[in-house]
């Protein structure tokens, strides 16, 4: 009896071994999910914590040049080095996992539009609680861009405003805080998340793969796409709003911004390092894995990489001020808009489904 | 011929199986409630969502609220009095309707084995499984009984039968045959697992485990049946369910199908799990095997046979209804669900609303998660009923905050299993326009298949 079955199940086995073409052996090689989250942490997340890191350190020197000696030139300094720390934040803002996610971070960070109210009545309060989540649209880079932009009708009248005291230390603590966030976050990954962020390399809701495509969808549809772009362009609401842009008072960089924060997205699909000297595993690799093991038609990783190309090439069209296009030319935001939106199903679709992952962890059973 | 099945059915047999499924039963309902309630799915799923999704006819199926934590009080006392068979009859009823309500509230959860669980309830409601050993047989011996018409018995195994030679005969197409799909999709991810996570890549496992998962569901019943194979049925039984446990995120349904198909054993079977219950407990087990077979009103009799008549006819054909719609039933989904379609595709979707004011021209598009939960998105996505539901529930909400003249279009993908994605809904369809029914739904883009 047992003979008999087991030369059946061999026979039924072998027939399946020859009848697909694409299979060449039968032992196909996994896909190493490690590898990734290792070269994930260590060539991407890592160094762009760390980059950021010594961005928000020139920020704080480029600050207190400034308090010392209030001069115009000072005032530029202070500037691009918030545009650099800007730009910097724009790289790690995806990374919303581990002690960042718990923190918080990105509340604390880049919430726009800032509120102005909030940020005057706070300059004048004595206790002032940052933690607070209605304290959320009060700091951060968008806080920031308002003392330094346009908090006044000019320049001159800014540089004079920025040596009130009660001003100044307001700056001063908005900065402090961005620090001391980012090392928390930056400690842990050095010291504890690192390892617990590659061991847990499995396939489960909480496994690391998942919870970083999660994050990264989310990222790239709520963060990128729709507000630095989808808001301003009036998708959800019918009308344009200038006045949502990122960076609003310094409007001129809002394009700059969204390219960083667009290719931080790229080369995390593609596997890029920080420093762009390497390409390690990654979400392209694992989708080729994928499509060569089964012998899908689609190639989807191309698929996405190309719809990005016209993201890019629309993104070409554009004013540096995101502000000033919705004023003057809707039309080409909203083909950038177009653009990004193509490549959602293919990523929240075609992608999740080849990997098996769930969109969003949903806590429940199936059948 | 005719008269002979009559004569079988009419046969005595062991009321044992009846009280131990009845026991088994109600406990993992009483655990699966707690279950619910620990992960605190009763807030997640009911409470704190700002609508739910209804099934076609049970639009005044409301959550009520905080109250609905009282609703699975309810729900779990009365499943486990009826499994020590305390007040059975009320408890029963109680059971089936606090768990059907429950199901009722929101689509969105909808699982085949909930809609087992209420099926089995219903049954029960009619079955005298508290005739032997329980706390009503005990304290009322004019209700004790050793033995019942075999025919209760049968409808209970029919009902578990229907379940899976249906869920065996759905997995006879290409995909699942052909293609290893979606097995292989879900098998891939979980080459981490330990021991066996090595083959999970491979792809004779996938064919496998597809043509295996075939042949179990269409053939476990009559090995079942027959008596020389019912030991060898069983392990399979277990090796079957518990891999699936194991692989797939399943909840409780490996256990409600090991226990239901234990109603499968001898009576013998039965009582010896009984009297070592009744040892464990110190309870007397002898007063209930007191030979006398359990008899009804003629009237109740007439009654339950034709209720199980129209019943186990409904079985039969509702499963069936889904092949009376063009299309491919996988990819719109008509006459898909209570249909025994188990673990059968993997959908994934996304959809995105268009309101237009159809005057002004006005157009905006809705970000889903401010109106759904994750869950409720990645259910109505898929699904045209929850769309249609959806879109009504946006025009709602938008016209009360002061928009006028609504159009409400959506631009929806799919993809299953495994394919490209697709354009699912016709984009240019006002879905305002549409309502939930049970007609063809033509706006269902056709499915290209490779």
């Amino acid at each position: 009896m047992f003979k008999k079955t087991s030369i059946l199940l061999c026979l039924f086995l072998t027939c399946f071994a020859c009848s697909d073409p694409m299979e060449t052996s039968m032992f196909t090689d996994n896909f190493d999910r490690a590898e990734m989250l290792e070269f994930w942490a260590d060539d991407i997340i890592i160094p762009a914590f760390q980059s950021y890191a010594e961005n928000l350190d020139g920020l704080d020197q480029a600050a207190s040049s400034f308090f010392t000696d209030a001069t115009a030139t000072n005032l530029e300094g202070f500037r691009s080095a918030w545009l650099a720390a800007y730009l910097a934040w724009q790289e790690v803002s995806l990374f919303d996992i581990g002690k960042a996610e718990e923190l918080g971070l990105r509340n604390f960070t880049n919430i726009y539009p800032t509120n102005t109210d909030l940020i005057l009545s706070n300059i004048s309060s004595q206790d002032l609680n940052l933690e607070l989540p209605s304290n959320f649209s009060a700091q951060g880079f968008p806080a920031l861009d308002y003392m330094l932009f346009g908090i006044e009708e000019d320049d001159a009248l800014i540089l004079a405003r920025l040596t009130e005291e009660n001003v100044v230390q307001y700056v001063q603590t908005l900065i402090d805080r961005l620090i001391d966030l980012n090392a928390s976050v930056l400690l842990d990954w050095e010291e504890n998340f690192r390892d617990e962020f590659i061991a847990n390399a499995g396939s489960s809701a909480t496994a690391s793969t998942d919870k970083m495509v999660n994050d990264f969808l989310f990222y790239y549809e709520r963060f990128v796409r729709a507000s630095k772009v989808g808001i301003p362009a009036g998708i959800f609401s019918g009308s344009t709003e200038a006045e949502l842009v990122e960076a609003r008072y310094a409007d001129i960089y809002s394009k700059e911004l969204f390219e960083r924060s667009f290719l931080s997205v790229k080369n995390f699909f593609r596997g890029i390092s920080f420093d762009r000297t390497q390409e390690g595993n990654s979400l392209e690799d694992y989708l080729d894995h994928i499509r060569a093991t089964n012998g899908l038609e689609l190639d989807l990783a191309n698929s996405i990489i190309s719809q990005w190309d016209s993201v890019d090439s629309a993104l070409t069209e554009l004013s540096p001020s995101f502000a000033n296009q919705v004023t003057t030319d809707n039309t080409k935001m909203l083909a950038l808009y177009d653009e990004m939106q193509k490549a959602v199903p293919l990523l929240k679709v075609d992608m999740l489904s080849a990997l098996n992952i769930q969109v969003d962890f949903v806590d429940a059973d199936g059948d | 011929m005719q008269q002979q099945v009559i004569t079988y059915l009419n046969e005595k047999t062991m009321a044992a199986p009846l009280a131990v499924f009845r026991i088994l039963f109600g406990l993992l309902m009483v655990f699966s409630l707690i279950r619910f309630w620990y992960y605190d799915w009763i807030a997640k799923f009911y409470i704190l969502p700002k609508t739910h999704f209804h099934y076609y006819g049970f639009e005044w199926v409301q959550v009520p609220g905080n109250w609905t934590y009282l609703l699975f009080i309810i729900c779990g006392f009365s499943a486990l009095f009826f499994a020590i068979g305390f007040k059975y009859r009320i408890s029963i009823v109680v059971f089936f309707l606090s768990f059907s309500y429950i199901e009722l509230m929101d689509k969105t959860t909808y699982l085949n084995h909930y809609y087992f669980v209420s099926l089995v309830a219903f049954l029960l409601i009619w079955i005298p499984a508290h005739v032997h050993f329980s706390v009503d047989a005990h304290r009322n011996s004019t209700l004790r009984c050793e033995f019942v018409p075999r025919w209760y018995l049968t409808a209970l195994q029919a009902m578990i039968s229907i379940v899976y030679i249906y869920a065996g005969l759905a997995k006879l197409n290409k995909d699942w045959m052909l293609d290893a799909l979606p097995l292989s999709i879900w098998l891939r991810s979980k080459v981490d697992l330990p021991l066996i996570g090595q083959i999970m890549d491979e792809r004779w496992l996938h064919f496998m485990f597809s043509w295996g998962g075939a042949l179990y569901d269409l053939c476990i019943v009559f090995f079942l049946i027959w008596s020389r194979t019912r030991i060898f049925a069983f392990v399979i039984v277990l090796f079957f369910h518990l891999m699936t446990k194991i692989l797939f995120p399943i909840g409780m349904f490996p256990y409600l199908m090991i226990t239901a198909t234990l109603l499968f054993f001898s009576g013998e079977f039965h009582t010896r799990i009984l009297k070592g219950v009744s040892k464990l407990c110190s309870i007397s087990y002898k007063k209930f095997c007191n030979g006398i077979s359990f008899r009804s009103e003629k009237y109740m009799q007439n009654l339950t046979v034709s209720v199980f008549t129209v019943f186990f006819l409904l079985q039969v054909l509702i499963p069936l209804r889904g092949f009376a719609y063009p299309g491919n039933m996988f990819w719109t989904e008509q006459g898909y669900r209570f249909s025994w379609r188990v673990m059968l595709m993997e959908k994934t979707a996304y959809a995105n609303f268009k309101v237009v004011d159809s005057l002004s021209g006005k157009r905006f598009y809705v970000q889903n998660e401010d109106f759904l939960t994750a869950f409720q998105q990645k259910q109505m996505a898929t699904q045209a009923d929850f769309m249609i539901e959806y879109a009504h529930y946006l025009a709602d909400h938008f016209e009360s905050q002061g928009h006028e003249n609504l159009q409400i279009f959506v631009e929806s993908y799919a993809s299953l299993n495994g394919r490209k994605s697709q354009v699912y809904m016709d984009p240019n369809v006002d879905l305002l326009t549409l309502k939930d029914d049970w007609k063809h739904r033509s706006y269902i883009k056709a499915l290209k298949d490779d």
